[in-house]
């Protein structure tokens, strides 16, 4: 930052600091009512969504600023200027930009000012009601925080001279700085711009009045700015477009050198000077110039030559499709930056048939338009969902060249360089790849070629792919916790196989530390830890560039280092309490005053076909946008300022999809449940069957018709060996009285208590039949409906969840048969009764998905299996407990010490490295 | 505003004075100390509100009264030895300036517990009651002068974003609002003593422009200012403000209050807001400040970082020479603003740019 500088710093959402680079400002003109006859028309007929795309056009045409006028005979300016300025403070793409509050009433200004979070510009005020109304308006102009427009206008009128422009805003200057301390930088000044070529003669000097009188100000008023309305200059010839351009452009051409740093102009119309018809360029020239006595006749008569038709209010409609008039080279990268596959085949036909070679289409104009798509990515103004639209697009592109460029190699034998090649995979064990899917579509935007393996992949066969496709760079994915463990595994492999390769480590469950201290030490070769989908670009395009990668590597290995050097020296951090005064610490339940409900329908319930409708209204949808990198929480997220509209976009989309979803029964929701008489037992639960009474399986449908059966007046207490265990694990953290150390079994009523109770289990399903509409998107190279379809069963499947827990509740256990809340409620847990899930905080051990799945029959009745690192498959799916204690809540358990370590591997039957390796991520101490 | 006179021209040069020759420590939360008491009902009503209203307002608050737990602003004038324990354990951890207990104490936030009449009174005594702690301590360590510093928080709603996702044109409250809520309680703020006013955890950068507006009014009508300090929070990892601002954008924004310091404070714990710390001292022509959560919350909303790690990263800050103002925000504790002191002694402030022209 250059400290000294007084420069103007203005901010809509993003800053606008006007340093002499910038050199000229455009100021969005069509925002105004008493400029703009469609403008005009849209807020009069109160058609504001038609209006704030009237400002999204103009700030996707390149101005800097949005200058909003109101001031209307038939508006009620005050109210139009405050609701709009609300509306378009809601559109990111908009409100990023500063806003010029334009008004001949103060009332109106204010109004506007009071609805600016960021520092705009007031537009305007003068001495022309005297000194003492100017300067309360500049204080209050202060006071809100805005910059300042003046107008060359005093007491005897609006300036038109040279002389008194220049004298008029000196006499304001000195005013400013010296009565109310007004900054200079933020004192704007518009010293007139009127009509020239009117036909009178004294308009003649007009412009160059203006130019001149620029050239003054700027060299005598320090750090001040001029602007000024430049559609004026050329008003004489309105109905003649092409030539109001030119005296636009051939006005701010000479105006600009002299000083003029500002301008309203309609930014998407302005003609390059040196683009202009030289014979109608100097014609212009000699009337902005006043350069001779005949200059006005001499440009009436080559006018009629470019009147075209007049811009009617059609303008809207005409240049949102405006793009589609580019060169084919701007469509492709229009089309790619707003993802848009309506005309992508015929553009990139025409496209192939202007270049010498197929694969130049791709080299060409498809990745210019990527390395678009990759730097708004890259700097914050494209979010995920757009980059995997923009990545639909380009994957058409390339699958509509494939033909013409397997033609050309046959004839050339010539091959497309790509960035690099990178071999993808979600680990054995694992079934997650919603995060490695898009990272490798966000990779293929960027030129790298992806093999992506799918998920449960061996290391084997990762480990020959790579080396049989002489890969780049291997990625690693994965979701549960025993993928960590693999994930170790794989890079041992590597070094035993002497690989070289970089390997880069991603998905929820991996951290830096992690790969600091349990990957990086086993690979010799460079392993890196990749945050999320968006640092993958960056973090693959530094390990295959020669100037970059020494310097990263460096840095990652030092931090690798320090952070296992941290680790050794961590210490106890908070100490752990021994596993026997935990127990001593834990959750009483007070067994001897509360007595467990039991459940109406003991024994197994199967719901075949769970209808996926009921699910829809139960979708919490904050994960959904997290997933894509959108981060807030529904529905806020919806109107957030910065990713609310691709936030509703996507929104759109999911809902669109679910629609079809139910409609034409893409997925198939499966679940089953169950309720068995179950003891406490030191840290485990014991579970017995249920009576003869209530055994059995009860179909769903069966259920729905039968009157809900009075409920068992309980259970003999049973004696011995239950039909299965479940094991628990035990916080252990040093924790002031009243706040138990907390076990899940604690929930459940102790063998010894004579207190009779029960325990539930659940696992669902909603991704069953998704393979075949899977596939139907990869064939249509759309990436983004297959991970739209991915999260959307994610969502149902924990919806399915959800919905079954509350009718748990409600009717199977029935302990809560009166609840009534709502679906915000219900994310927000406020209910009776928990449902945990293996392999989460309060119970990490996954491997107890297998006596669940036993007890239910989950396989069977569900169609869910379990991998070897016990994932479920297919991925949307969720089982887990139902407690229904009142006071059971949800908890982590948290570090463990080595004697619960030891003493679960006897509950559990393993040996002890085998319960580290299980238990590895929760582990207090160093196995190894 | 900004030609006015210090209403207190000395505490104002002690104060320059101290930044100029050192990093000034910030006190740590408030809410998280409060909690540790685990006041009831009954507890947060104290004697005053023991019927569910106010026994000292007239007829105009009778009713069924509403519940007051969790207005830990009212703890000011209910519990005032708890509030007293809290700042001077701040104090004796090092803290130089201290906050008022009146983060929610405005008549848009008091109106959930039907308490917007207490609004003067509650700022008032929360000045009253923070800077008599630091006179007690100061007349006890006169080498170390302690400010009070009144706290104008957000306020429970937002002036640039709709809280209806129909509706983005629609605003639960005005500029008009809240600027006659920010002067009601800068006003308590000043007749309580308050040496700085803080306008802080500004998620809404138009919040924060009402507050500037409606501070201004009321110093013009003293005749007389005190040092103002801006406070923002960069809600999640994208780096902006809830209202969608960069960092940058935000400082130009309230730029106009030329505040003695401006800075950022919530919602992210301190290795979160480095890149967004740098920024703002790349552009500040002021003094910078930075008061972070103690981490991420974990899994129950709880905030985890120890006082060695936080004290690391805010000392590492120091050492970039980012900051002239730290201290601690939701999570913190006294262990935390100790460690936090220590780390920065012995390093020289963050200079400031050009001119002295910031705390002008």
């Amino acid at each position: 930052m250059n400290r000294a500088a007084r420069y103007t710093r203005l901010a809509g959402l993003e800053p606008l600091v006007l340093t002499p680079e910038l050199n000229f400002v455009n100021i969005g003109e069509r925002t105004n009512v008493t400029g703009s006859a469609q403008f005009r028309k849209l807020i009069k007929e109160g058609r504001y969504e038609e209006a704030v795309e009237v400002a999204r056009q103009q700030v996707a045409s390149g101005a800097q600023m949005l200058d909003v006028n109101m001031d209307e005979g038939l508006i009620d300016a005050e109210a139009a200027m405050t609701r709009f300025l609300n509306l378009i403070a809601a559109e990111p793409d908009i409100a990023r930009v500063p806003i010029m509050v334009d008004s001949s009433k103060w009332s109106v200004i204010e109004a506007g000012l009071r609805c600016l979070q960021g520092k705009g510009v007031v537009n305007s005020i003068s001495l022309k009601e005297g000194e003492a109304a100017f300067l309360e308006q500049a204080r209050k102009v202060l006071a809100y925080g805005a910059a300042v427009v003046v107008m060359a206008f005093d007491e005897h009128g609006q300036a038109d001279t040279k002389a008194r422009k220049v004298e008029i805003c000196t006499r304001a200057y000195r005013l400013l700085t010296e009565r109310v301390d007004f900054p200079p930088e933020d004192i704007i000044f518009d010293p007139n711009v009127f009509a020239i070529a009117t036909g009178i003669e004294e308009h003649n000097r007009y412009a160059v009045d203006f130019i001149e009188a620029a050239r003054e100000i700027k060299a005598t008023l320090p750090h001040c700015h001029v602007s000024g309305g430049v559609s004026n200059v050329s008003f004489s010839f309105r109905g003649n477009e092409t030539v109001r351009q030119a005296i636009h452009s051939v006005f701010l051409y000479h105006a600009i050198k002299a000083g003029m740093d500002m301008g309203i102009v309609n930014a998407g119309a302005l003609p390059i000077y040196d683009d202009l018809d030289p014979e109608l360029r100097e014609r212009v020239e000699d009337v902005v110039l006043d350069r001779r006595p005949d200059a006005t006749e001499r440009l009436l008569e080559i006018a009629a030559r470019y009147k075209a038709g007049s811009r009617d209010a059609g303008l809207a409609a005409r240049e949102k499709q405006a793009w589609r008039d580019q060169p084919v080279a701007e469509r492709l990268t229009y089309a790619l930056v707003h993802g848009i596959d309506e005309f992508v085949e015929a553009d990139t036909e025409e496209a192939r048939r202007q270049f010498a070679r197929p694969l130049e289409v791709i080299e060409g104009p498809l990745m210019a338009g990527m390395n678009v798509v990759g730097d708004l990515f890259g700097a914050g103004k494209m979010f995920l969902p757009q980059v995997v639209k923009s990545a639909r697009v380009m994957k058409k592109a390339v699958a509509y060249l494939i033909p013409f460029i397997e033609e050309e190699k046959a004839r050339s034998g010539e091959v497309h360089k790509s960035n690099g090649k990178i071999v993808l995979a979600t680990v054995k064990g694992d079934v997650h790849d919603i995060g490695k899917n898009i990272v490798g579509v966000v990779l293929r935007c960027n030129n790298f070629e992806v093999i992506d393996l799918g998920v449960m992949v061996p290391a084997q066969k990762i480990l020959d792919t790579a080396r049989a496709e002489r890969a780049d760079m291997i990625g690693l994915s994965g979701l549960i916790t025993p993928s960590l463990d693999e994930m170790s595994h794989i890079a041992r492999e590597m070094q035993r196989q002497r690989f070289a390769l970089p390997l880069l480590i991603g998905g929820a469950t991996t951290s830096r530390a992690h790969t600091a201290l349990k990957i990086e030490p086993h690979y010799a070769a460079p392993t890196v830890w990749v945050k999320d989908a968006s640092r993958a670009v960056g973090v693959a395009q530094t390990l295959v560039s020669k100037d970059l990668v020494d310097d990263f590597l460096a840095r990652v290995r030092a931090e690798y280092a320090e952070i296992r050097e941290r680790h050794k020296d961590r210490g106890p951090a908070k100490r752990l309490v021994s596993l026997e005064q935990a127990r001593a610490h834990g959750f009483g339940g007070n067994w001897e005053t509360y007595t467990p409900p039991a459940p109406n329908r003991p024994g197994l319930t199967v719901f075949d076909d769970y209808p996926l409708a009921e699910l829809v209204e139960r979708i919490d949808w904050t994960p959904f946008f997290a997933t894509w990198e959108l981060s807030g929480r529904h529905p806020q997220i919806l109107d957030d300022a910065v990713v609310g509209a691709q936030a509703r976009e996507l929104f759109r989309d999911a809902n669109d999809m679910l629609a079809r979803i139910v409609a034409e029964k893409w997925l198939t929701a499966k679940g089953v449940i169950g309720f068995w008489p179950a003891a406490r037992v030191g840290d485990d639960v014991e579970v017995f069957s249920p009576l003869p009474s209530g055994e059995g399986l009860a179909a769903d449908r069966r259920l729905a018709k039968a009157e809900p059966s009075p409920a068992p007046s309980g259970h003999p207490l049973p004696a011995g060996e239950g039909k299965a265990r479940f094991h628990f694990l035990r916080q252990q953290a040093d924790k002031p009285p009243g706040r138990p150390d907390f076990c899940l079994a604690d929930f459940i009523a102790p063998q010894d208590s004579g207190v009779r109770d029960w325990i539930g289990a659940f696992a669902v399903t909603a991704g069953l039949g998704i393979e075949a509409k899977l596939a139907e998107f990869e064939r249509a190279h759309d990436d983004y409906s297959a991970i739209l379809l991915k999260a959307l069963a994610d969502r149902l499947a924990e919806a399915f969840a959800e919905r079954l827990h509350e009718r748990v509740r409600k009717e199977f256990w029935g302990y809560a048969a009166d609840e009534a809340l709502s679906n915000e409620e219900l994310i927000a847990e406020r209910y009776r009764g928990i449902r945990p899930a293996p392999g989460y905080p309060a119970c990490p051990d996954h491997t107890e998905k297998a006596t669940l799945f036993a007890l239910l029959d989950a396989t069977r009745h569900t169609g869910i299996r379990l991998t070897e690192s016990y994932a479920m498959y297919p991925a949307a799916a969720v089982c887990g407990w139902y407690f229904s204690h009142p006071d059971s809540q949800y908890f982590v358990v948290g570090r463990i010490s080595r004697e619960q370590v030891e003493e679960y591997a006897k509950r559990k039957k393993w040996t002890l490295p085998e319960a580290e390796r299980w238990l590895a991520p929760i582990l207090d101490y160093d196995p190894e | 505003m900004n030609a006015l006179p210090w209403l207190d021209p000395a505490r104002v040069e002690r104060l320059t004075e101290a930044l100029a020759r050192r990093i000034l420590v910030l006190d740590g939360a408030m809410g998280t100390m409060l909690q540790s008491y685990k006041l009831d009902e009954t507890g947060y009503r104290g004697a005053r509100f023991a019927e569910g209203r106010d026994a000292h307002a007239g007829h105009a608050h009778h009713g069924p009264g509403c519940d007051l737990k969790g207005n830990n602003d009212l703890l000011t004038l209910t519990q005032p030895d708890i509030i007293r324990a809290v700042h001077r354990a701040y104090l004796d951890a090092g803290a130089d300036l201290i906050e008022t207990n009146t983060f929610n104490a405005t008549a848009i936030s008091q109106a959930d517990y039907h308490l917007e009449h207490l609004v003067y009174e509650l700022n008032r005594e929360g000045a009253r009651l923070a800077r008599a702690c630091c006179a007690e301590v100061e007349a006890a360590m006169p080498g170390q002068p302690r400010f009070a510093v009144g706290v104008l928080g957000p306020t429970s709603r937002t002036a640039s974003i709709s809280p209806d996702v129909n509706n983005p044109g629609f605003r639960n409250v005005s500029f008009a609002e809240l600027a006659a809520a920010y002067a009601e309680a800068a006003r308590g703020l000043l007749d309580g003593g308050a040496d700085a006013l803080m306008i802080e955890t500004v998620f809404d950068t138009l919040n924060a422009k009402a507050a500037v507006f409606a501070i201004g009014e009321e110093f013009a009508r003293r005749g007389g200012r005190v040092p103002v300090m801006i406070s923002g929070t960069i809600t999640d990892r994208s780096g902006r403000t809830l209202s969608g601002q960069t960092v940058e954008a935000f400082y130009y924004s309230l730029r106009h209050a030329r505040p003695l310091a401006v800075g950022l404070n919530c919602a992210l714990g301190a290795s979160e807001l480095r890149p967004y710390v740098d920024a703002l001292a790349q552009v500040a022509e002021c003094h910078v400040s930075v008061h972070p959560n103690a981490g991420l919350p974990n899994a129950f909303g709880e905030y985890d970082e120890t006082p060695e790690q936080m004290a690391a990263t805010i000392g590492e800050f120091a050492a970039s020479g980012w900051v002239n103002l730290v201290g601690g925000c939701c999570g913190t504790t006294p262990a935390h603003i100790r460690a936090i002191a220590a780390a920065v002694r012995d390093v020289p402030p963050r200079t400031l740019p050009g001119t002295g022209a910031a705390a002008a």
